[in-house]
């Protein structure tokens, strides 16, 4: 598929030069012309005035197909830190059942390194089989015999779905799995559905810096291969009962250039932690200054929360990064997330829009964040958020 | 040490809007600039240059105008520019790019090459450890500081979602990095007669030698079905009144839902 524009319709009016996210539409001798940047997303498809911007597919434009009947299953990959199975694994596990589901097929999870009891948890939380690579070389993350290992796995029993979580380990080595397989692989995606049709794996994610979602498909190659944002979906429910498969499998001829020689934790990261809180306050650019958020820290205190902000608020330095909620930053789904002075760019929204209840706090009426927002309120955050610790200290 | 910094130009997508009415997204206006991640990643490549001598190349795919890209970071204190474009590159997805970059470096030659964490445009991260896989070398993500560089290895913090870990790699290796690694320079007044002078190589699918069949569309695994804006609750609801009402309002669903 290309887009291109007919030379005979244009009228060199530019709108579709204002419409391009890329900078891929130039006017040259008053015509437009479409150049390498165009990532074929159609912003320009319903500017033109004149309908002279088209699609246009061709045989010859699609990647070879494999043969995608061989593929079969749906996998997760969980990994572990210090042997334990991280919580993205598990609600990976959920939605994969929900895949498996509709395409009446098994779920397994791969795990490298841990122990036999994680194995277990594994398939308590929906898998029908764990791969289980138990080698002590997989104790502490490098990308090459992690890629090695899964690559080879993939190769031989052939899954027709991968997901891992898009979390610092997985974004990190699943691109060169996917690089080796030659397939497709969707970052960060923050909903996956099954085309009723096709049968193939739909892959949302926010496109643009967050301005907009797009839809991602992977029709011609398999695996069909997403990382996911933790604590976007949701885990199934947890069985004791449950039986599967653990099949062992032994890890050889891998190799690494690099080597892990200390392991650092960081104090502040407990204290913030942000994804279990199950109340957010959260502050963006609307703040002004850092001071505002030792007011929304008391608000937070008075209601058992934690503090979070937009990666405005942090770009400008009045607050750490490890508060930063959004694309760039944490994903977070409390009960209740109150968003202070935050316009609510799509890249911040995809970080907090599962949570429960979302209540906007905005000078601006015409803000997006309120298009998420359960309860709204037009107003100064400094009016607002006084008057409300106020109360709920009055009210204690 | 021969260092590649791979660069793109992005949107500055912090100025991108949505017009509401029309659901496109509104561009006027909106400047191009050096992808911001990928200012640290040149920053690193030069202070590396500086400690341990060398050269240091940017490398870009793009069209024609990705040119002023390239001078930029010249007049920031890069030796050369190389401009990867050739209409085959068209619609490429991050394994075409990947691919593409991969050839464009094995031409170049290098010890380490030092990619920004992700694009702000495409936020994907994933061309970097892509490249690597191809080239057949090690790489290390999300790099927060350098500790110790030799002829034939390096040690870096490697930033994880719990802290950092201190890792050693062999040479050569590719980085991609994060803003707390270092605050780029400015450009010098000698650097900008430099990127004014400077000549750019221009490579094409012809001069890195890459089949047609891994580049652009074609080379392209995956594809975008649509893109649409994001859904709007249905069950939200603006508070009226005073402000004080409306705070006795949140308060009171606040109690409802037992958070008070």
């Amino acid at each position: 598929m290309r887009i291109v524009i007919e030379q005979n319709r244009c009228i060199g009016c530019g709108a579709c030069v204002e419409s391009c996210p890329y900078s891929a539409i130039l006017i040259e001798a008053e015509k437009a012309s479409i150049n390498e940047y165009c990532q074929l997303c159609r912003a320009c498809l319903s500017v033109c005035p004149e309908g002279a911007i088209i699609e246009k597919s061709e045989e010859s434009d699609n990647i070879e197909v494999v043969d995608l009947s061989a593929y079969k299953g749906v996998w997760v990959f969980a990994e572990q830190r210090d042997g334990h199975v991280a919580s993205v694994a598990f609600e990976l596990l959920g939605e994969g059942r929900k895949l498996a589901k509709e395409l009446n097929t098994e779920l397994s999870a791969v795990l490298f390194g841990s122990t036999e009891a994680e194995a277990k948890e594994l398939i308590r939380w929906g898998a029908d089989r764990v791969y289980h690579c138990r080698d002590r070389i997989f104790d502490s993350f490098n990308d090459e015999p992690y890629s090695q290992q899964l690559i080879k796995l993939i190769t031989r029993f052939k899954p027709s779905i991968v997901l891992s979580g898009a979390t610092p380990i997985g974004r990190s080595f699943i691109p060169r799995v996917a690089a080796r397989l030659r397939t497709g692989l969707t970052a960060d995606c923050t909903a996956l559905q099954i085309d009723k049709d096709s049968g193939n794996l739909l892959q949302i994610r926010p496109a643009f810096g967050g301005n907009i979602m797009a839809t991602i498909l992977c029709p011609n190659r398999r695996p069909q291969m997403s990382t996911v944002r933790p604590r976007v979906m949701k885990r199934c429910d947890y069985e004791p009962d449950r039986q599967g498969e653990i099949i062992e499998i032994a890890a050889e001829g891998l190799s690494s250039n690099t080597e892990v020689l200390e392991t650092h934790k960081e104090a502040s990261y407990c204290k913030v932690n942000l994804q279990e809180a199950e109340v957010i306050v959260s502050g963006g650019r609307g703040l002004g200054n850092p001071k505002g958020f030792e007011m929304l820290q008391e608000l937070a205190s008075l209601l058992d929360g934690s503090v979070g902000a937009s990666r405005a608020a942090v770009d400008e330095g009045w607050i750490k990064y490890s508060h930063q909620v959004g694309q760039t930053g944490k994903t977070v789904c409390p009960k209740i997330y109150i968003a202070c002075g935050i316009s609510g760019a799509v890249q911040h929204l995809v970080g907090m829009s599962s949570s429960d209840i979302i209540i906007a706090i905005n000078k601006n009426p015409e803000a997006p964040i309120f298009n998420v927002a359960n309860f709204g309120i037009e107003g100064d955050v400094y009016e607002v958020v006084p008057l409300l610790i106020k109360k709920i200290r009055e009210s204690k | 040490m021969r260092l590649i910094v791979c660069i793109k130009q992005v949107p500055d997508t912090a100025e991108v809007r949505i017009n509401p009415e029309t659901n496109t997204l509104i561009r006027e206006g909106v400047p191009s600039i050096i992808n911001p991640y990928d200012m640290h990643a040149l920053e690193a490549a030069i202070a590396i240059k500086e400690r341990k001598g060398g050269k240091v190349t940017v490398l870009t795919m793009g069209p024609p105008q990705a040119e002023t890209a390239l001078r930029e970071a010249i007049s920031i204190g890069a030796d050369d520019g190389v401009l990867l474009t050739d209409r085959a590159f068209a619609g490429s997805d991050t394994w075409a790019t990947s691919f593409a970059l991969y050839k464009a470096a094995l031409k170049i030659g290098f010890d380490i090459i030092i990619c920004g964490k992700q694009a702000i445009d495409g936020d994907t991260a994933q061309v970097g450890p892509e490249m690597a896989e191809f080239l057949n070398i090690p790489h290390i993500s999300y790099v927060k500081a350098i500790e110790d560089i030799s002829e034939s290895s390096i040690t870096v913090q490697r930033m994880m979602d719990d802290g950092y870990d201190v890792v050693r790699s062999k040479l050569p290796v590719l980085l991609t990095v994060v803003k707390e690694l270092n605050t780029p320079r400015l450009p010098s007044l000698k650097g900008k007669m430099a990127a004014k002078k400077a000549v750019i190589n221009k490579m094409t699918k012809e001069s890195i030698e890459a089949e047609e069949d891994n580049l652009g569309l074609k080379g392209s695994p995956t594809m975008v079905k649509n893109i649409f804006a994001p859904e709007a609750k249905k069950d939200r609801k603006m508070l009226t009144g005073s402000i004080e009402q409306q705070v006795d309002q949140l308060l009171e669903e606040l109690r409802r839902l037992k958070c008070v």
